[in-house]
């Protein structure tokens, strides 16, 4: 049986380009983190003038799927602008490694998800996010998909770990569906808080555990 | 260029001994067949006579009787029908309560969560850092409605040994059935049904050089078994089927083949190869320092994961397992390194290596090399681990 990787993922993943860190970067996002599983990080230089990337450099703790995306997002992201860049999805980034296993989703997506969150990281350090968008439910929903259920390696949201969202005058309150004395329930709090906490009008995020 | 494939996965499968082919080849195309009883036609009886010594001479492995052997399909079945067998006959009388670890291999794991929907209860035996079974919290788990204990001699992917005798023990005071999954201790580590209290053991070929598709299960003489697998009256009326003769002739043959010479190359080599990998910087022995698998190696490296450092090792000649979540079929972390008290890092950085007949020397040296590199390598592209 042939690997589940086509050509282009090996050799990307043998040879990734862009790896490693920029000094003094403009913008950084790290995704992920090792108590749940993969993770990625961003690095950007980005010309003031133009909005254009002009470097990209990015780290993996991951899989070959991961190590890969990570590679190919950074070659994708390279010369464009910002507006461009923000726009490259997971679709994009898995047809030009010439398909990625549908089941590798989750672990491959964390490099795009790395990217937007460094472009995001640079708007909001640079005063460009024009209109802020007070926090929804959805949103939060959405930032949840990315924390991962460490028992299994996929996200708390398709695990069906989140039992409620509450939201009321910027605090947060988010129910899991696992005892308060669960092995990684810290691990999940904390990521929870990672991810949710950074949201502009978002004051306080209280994490239960009930089971 | 890799000069030669050097194979460190006998614990998923093991190259075949021709010696073991040789022995099975007249099964095939001279005494090809089926079994009979003493009364049929003289073909069938000498493929009978096959049958029969090859179980004889596996139950003397075990210090058994003939009669205690049969022959399964492989250790999947064997623990499918230690399970489920003793399920069909005792539940109703006994009890619907079963104690295993949540170490144990899928087929015992999956076996107890089956009988689980059908109304059975399990519990699980608390396991220890190194995979070992916390005796006393068995003993507490134990009730008089407990039918079975089902807990394995050796852990497929940390190598931890568990004390069988004592277990066996526990579950005689305790008036329960003992089940063990010896499917990877067999033969490496003797067992010897005339000193242990265990009455069921499944044991298989294909991890010592034996073909795929033939195993087989210990019951002890007495021992309420139900037939799961129904068809004719083979294998003492306990599993219909066709007798794999040729699959049962290279067992008990593959079975012989295994020294105590060979056994002891093997554990030097273990040793030799966790020192090595000990040696790479932010490494830790996953499983039990003494009490482990001969053929076992397992170690955990931060910063990095399991699947990316497989692939690069098969890049370069070397076939290995890991625990890494991003590698299983389910992707899901292992349950041995979570059970042991691991968090989902240690399950994925660990990378399984285990030895068989075929590895030479030198493969010692160069895997130990070549993981020393491949973790750097991985380890220069990981945002972790490194000085801020």
């Amino acid at each position: 049986m042939p690997l589940p990787y086509s050509d282009l993922v090996m050799e990307h993943f043998r040879n990734p380009r862009n790896v490693g860190r920029i000094e003094d970067p403009d913008a950084k996002a790290v995704e992920g983190s090792p108590a749940c599983g993969d993770m990625v990080a961003v690095y950007l230089k980005v010309d003031e003038a133009t909005q254009r990337i002009e470097d990209i450099k990015f780290e993996s703790y991951g899989c070959a799927s991961n190590i890969a995306t990570g590679s190919i997002i950074t070659e994708l992201a390279k010369g464009k602008t910002l507006e461009e860049a923000k726009k490259i999805t997971w679709q994009q980034a898995s047809e030009a490694l010439g398909g990625l296993p549908p089941i590798k989703a989750h672990c491959s997506v964390l490099a795009v998800d790395g990217l937007r969150a460094a472009i995001q990281n640079y708007e909001e350090k640079h005063g460009l996010i024009k209109e802020r968008v007070p926090t929804t439910e959805e949103e939060i929903r959405r930032r949840l998909k990315h924390v991962m259920n460490p028992v299994v390696g996929l996200d708390v949201v398709r695990t069906k770990l989140v039992k409620e969202i509450s939201l009321q005058d910027g605090h947060v309150r988010i129910v899991i569906d696992l005892p308060p004395d669960h092995q990684f329930a810290q691990n999940i709090r904390e990521e929870i808080r990672e991810k949710i906490e950074p949201l502009w009008d978002i004051q306080s995020v209280e994490v239960e555990f009930v089971a | 260029m890799p000069k030669r494939f050097i194979y460190l996965d006998n614990a998923a499968a093991t190259r075949l001994d021709e010696r073991v082919l040789e022995a099975m080849r007249p099964y095939f195309f001279e005494t090809y067949a089926v079994a009979t009883s003493q009364f049929g036609y003289s073909l069938g009886i000498e493929a009978k006579d096959a049958l029969e010594d090859a179980r004889a001479r596996l139950a003397a492995s075990l210090g058994a009787k003939p009669e205690e052997f049969i022959f399964t399909s492989g250790d999947a079945e064997s623990s499918n029908m230690a399970l489920k067998g003793v399920a069909l006959a005792l539940g109703a009388k006994k009890g619907k309560h079963i104690v295993v670890s949540p170490i144990e291999d899928f087929p015992v794991l999956y076996s107890a969560r089956a009988l689980e929907r059908q109304g059975f209860e399990v519990s699980y035996a608390r396991v220890d850092e190194t995979g070992r079974v916390d005796l006393d919290h068995l003993r507490e788990i134990i009730r008089p409605d407990t039918i079975l204990v089902s807990i394995q001699a050796a852990n497929q992917e940390i190598g931890t040994l568990q004390d069988v005798a004592a277990i066996g023990t526990i579950c005689r005071e305790k008036g329960t059935l003992f089940h063990t999954d010896a499917t990877h201790a067999f033969p490496r580590v003797p067992i010897d049904v005339q000193r242990l209290p265990v009455d069921l053991i499944t044991v298989t070929a294909h991890l010592i050089h034996g073909p795929k598709g033939i195993g087989g299960l210990y019951v002890r003489e007495g021992t309420p078994l139900a037939k799961w697998m129904d068809g004719g009256f083979q294998e003492f009326n306990l599993r219909g089927g066709i007798e794999n003769i040729p699959g049962a002739v290279g067992f008990a043959k593959a079975v012989e083949l295994v020294t105590e010479e060979e056994t002891a190359r093997i554990r030097a080599w273990r040793d030799e190869a966790i020192a090595r990998l000990l040696e790479i910087p932010h490494s830790r022995l996953n499983g039990h320092p003494v009490h482990r698998l001969p053929q076992n190696v397992n170690v955990s490296f931060r910063f990095v994961e399991g699947e990316s450092v497989l692939l690069h090792l098969d890049m370069r000649g070397f076939a290995v397992s890991t625990g890494s979540a991003c590698f299983s079929r389910s992707l899901e972390a292992s349950h041995v390194i979570l059970g042991i008290g691991g968090n989902h890092e240690r399950a994925h950085g660990s990378v399984r290596l285990t030895f068989g007949r075929y590895n030479e020397p030198d493969d010692v040296k160069a895997i130990g090399a070549a993981l020393s590199e491949v973790v750097e390598a991985l380890r220069k592209i990981s945002p972790l681990g490194k000085e801020e």
